[in-house]
């Protein structure tokens, strides 16, 4: 595929002096100073900072659900920051994955349904939509509870339902933001290693926020912010003293 | 998506259900109203049609004579004469001559006080007016004054119950009738009497043998059916004409008789009960309306309460216009189901109604659509403002909402 050939040499995301403030009755406050940063395709990258470093806006802005102040944002090589909002919605749907903290999935529809929904949006029809859907809960191993809700079933289930919904499109890229904030360390590890087999067998670039240095560990590449500005940015296994934990 | 709207609408189904109670009782209302009024219209419209058309009647006496001012019809300025050179004029297809009066009637064991009218063969083409059996008296009945007469069918059940009065001789004011034939059931007339408590005989036996009269040959007032109802005018100004000649009326005299127009009278009969039925239909209507306030009130709660969802649904990639239609389709949604539960509770309630009241009620098909019409409507226009709020809002504000 000459298409996969050409993206192993153009970074997935390429993010030039990237400048965010936001706008309050005391004035403007910057929150992001001009960061640049790169991610290739099949990386996987973790973020860390304390609260308040930048790293909700920063992941906000990579999954196109924000715009920039200024600087510049070439996702997929497509210039973020001049598509009209339904562009950016489309972006959304075929090119990110997103994994939540809260997983935020539809209380009232069915895991199924939940996984299908960005299908929904690709005008795809119900029937290829269930297949591809099942298939999903098939690899995320919860084929069997595809009619149930939501709240039928545990936390670490409902952010792997998360993950399949990220996944039904067949994104080249997942933003998880803190995926295991709401989980105990049993399934937060097994939420990881799914992470990690996506990463290394499927080949999908991950952009994982947390703070906690044990999550962050099974990344390869470590960006660290602090107060708006790329504190560290390299290998994980070369930062130990930038691992320690936020919270 | 329209299984998504259900499923959001099952997800509160109280508060679908009286959101919904709204559009129910909004379209019940139209669609009982409107079955209502148009139920009166008919009535109206039938009355007139049992009356004839194209009718005037011409009174005689003048209304404005100077001094002591008689009521119309008290002056004996009309003859049978006079219906007949009507009878000759272009413009009408249809003249008879009246001498009503009220007689006692008689046979075998039963009696019975009824109107009869004096008249001619006519009379039956100018009311529209059918045999039921028998036959009609004849031109030859009326020169002769022979004792026949026509009877209505009240008249029938109340003197003959189960038998066949053709054929068979009653008596009226104490003289021998022969009956010749009966007359086909006509209803109530505008003003509700029953028009079938009636007997017709030949003018000129009413007028010698049954009343009497101290200005021999005249009669009470004269029907005239015009050949067209646009012939109408052209004949009220030539009856008038003819009339003025034979009674010798110039110009500047007050006129001696005076001509009805009974059809126009009518008319405005029916388009009063008309405006009538279309103001029953309007004063239900804002019903409509304050159920289609109802939806958009809800769905703006349940955009406010629904944001997080929204926020989900754009993050994962649906577009403004996807949320938009969504809302959109469950106020509809909401809208037409009530329109459908209120059609069959109007229905309903028209036929409770007309079972109550004996009213004839009339569901057309032109309300239901219109109601599904304006319900639809309703549902995109009362649903528009809260989708578009939802449409609009900043993916990251709907998720990040709390």
């Amino acid at each position: 595929m000459s298409d996969a050939e050409s993206s192993t040499a153009t970074p997935i995301v390429r993010i030039e002096r990237l400048y965010k403030e936001y706008h309050t009755e005391a004035g403007a406050v910057p929150v992001l100073h001009g960061l640049d940063v790169s991610v290739m395709p099949g990386e996987f990258v973790a973020v860390m900072g304390p609260s308040g470093s930048g790293k909700s806006t920063f992941m906000n802005i990579l999954g196109c659900l924000d715009v920039a102040t200024s600087g510049n944002y070439l996702l997929n090589g497509r210039d973020v920051n001049s598509q009209s909002s339904d562009e950016l919605a489309h972006l959304r749907n075929q090119v990110i994955g997103f994994v939540f903290q809260g997983f935020n999935l539809l209380p009232r529809a069915n895991l199924e349904d939940n996984v299908a929904l960005p299908l929904v949006y690709r005008g795809i029809q119900r029937a290829e939509r269930s297949m591809r859907a099942r298939e999903m809960l098939d690899k995320v191993g919860l084929g069997q509870y595809a009619q149930s809700r939501p709240n039928q079933i545990s936390g670490g289930q409902q952010q792997r339902v998360a993950i399949a919904r990220a996944l039904v499109n067949h994104p080249r890229l997942i933003l998880a933001d803190e995926p295991t904030g709401n989980l105990d360390t049993h399934t937060s590890g097994e939420i990881m290693a799914l992470f990690t087999e996506l990463n290394q067998r499927d080949g999908i670039t991950i952009v994982l926020v947390t703070h906690e240095a044990d999550i962050a560990g099974y990344a390869q590449r470590l960006v660290r912010l602090t107060d708006g500005n790329i504190v560290y940015d390299g290998p994980v296994e070369h930062a130990a003293h930038h691992l320690e934990s936020t919270t | 998506m329209l299984s998504e709207a259900w499923v959001a609408m099952a997800a509160n189904r109280m508060r679908t259900f009286l959101t919904m109670l709204g559009m129910v009782i909004g379209v019940g209302a139209v669609i009982m109203m409107l079955a209502i009024g148009q139920g009166v219209q008919r009535k109206v419209e039938d009355s007139i049609a049992s009356m004839g058309s194209n009718l005037f009647i011409i009174l005689s006496g003048s209304t404005t004579s100077g001094g002591a001012r008689m009521g119309g019809g008290a002056a004996p300025t009309l003859t049978v004469d006079d219906a007949t050179a009507l009878r000759e004029l272009p413009e009408l297809a249809a003249v008879a001559p009246a001498v009503p009066g009220t007689a006692q009637l008689i046979y075998g064991p039963n009696n019975w006080s009824t109107r009869i009218y004096g008249t001619t063969p006519d009379y039956l083409t100018v009311r529209d007016w059918q045999i039921a059996s028998g036959a009609s008296f004849t031109s030859s009945d009326v020169r002769s004054a022979t004792r026949v007469a026509l009877l209505g069918q009240t008249v029938v059940q109340n003197l003959f119950g189960g038998e066949d009065p053709v054929g068979k001789t009653l008596r009226i004011a104490n003289s021998p009738y022969v009956v010749l034939g009966v007359l086909a059931a006509k209803g109530q007339s505008l003003d509700g009497r029953d028009q079938d408590d009636t007997v017709l005989v030949p003018v000129t036996t009413a007028q010698r043998k049954l009343f009497g009269s101290q200005f021999a040959g005249t009669v009470r007032f004269i029907m005239a059916q015009a050949v067209s109802a646009n012939a109408m005018p052209a004949a009220e100004t030539a009856m008038t004409e003819l009339l003025h000649q034979r009674h010798h009326i110039r110009e500047g005299q007050d006129d001696d008789f005076s001509i009805r127009n009974l059809t126009a009278m009518a008319n405005t009969a029916a388009e009063t009960t008309q405006v009538l039925s279309l103001m029953l239909g309007a004063i239900a209507s804002i019903s409509l309306l304050v159920g289609g306030i109802g939806i958009m009130n809800i769905m703006l709660v349940s955009v406010t309460e629904r944001t997080r969802e929204i926020g989900i649904r754009m993050a994962i990639g649906a577009r403004g216009q996807d949320v938009l239609l969504q809302f959109l389709l469950e106020a509809v949604m909401i809208s037409i189901m009530g329109c459908f539960i209120g059609v069959l509770l109007g229905v309903g309630g028209a036929l409770v109604v007309q079972k109550i009241t004996g009213l004839g009620v009339v569901v057309t098909v032109l309300s239901i659509v219109l109601a599904f019409g304006v319900a639809a409507a309703v549902g995109i226009f009362f649903g528009w403002y809260p989708a578009r709020k939802a449409s609009r809002l900043k993916p990251i504000d709907a998720l990040r909402y709390q």
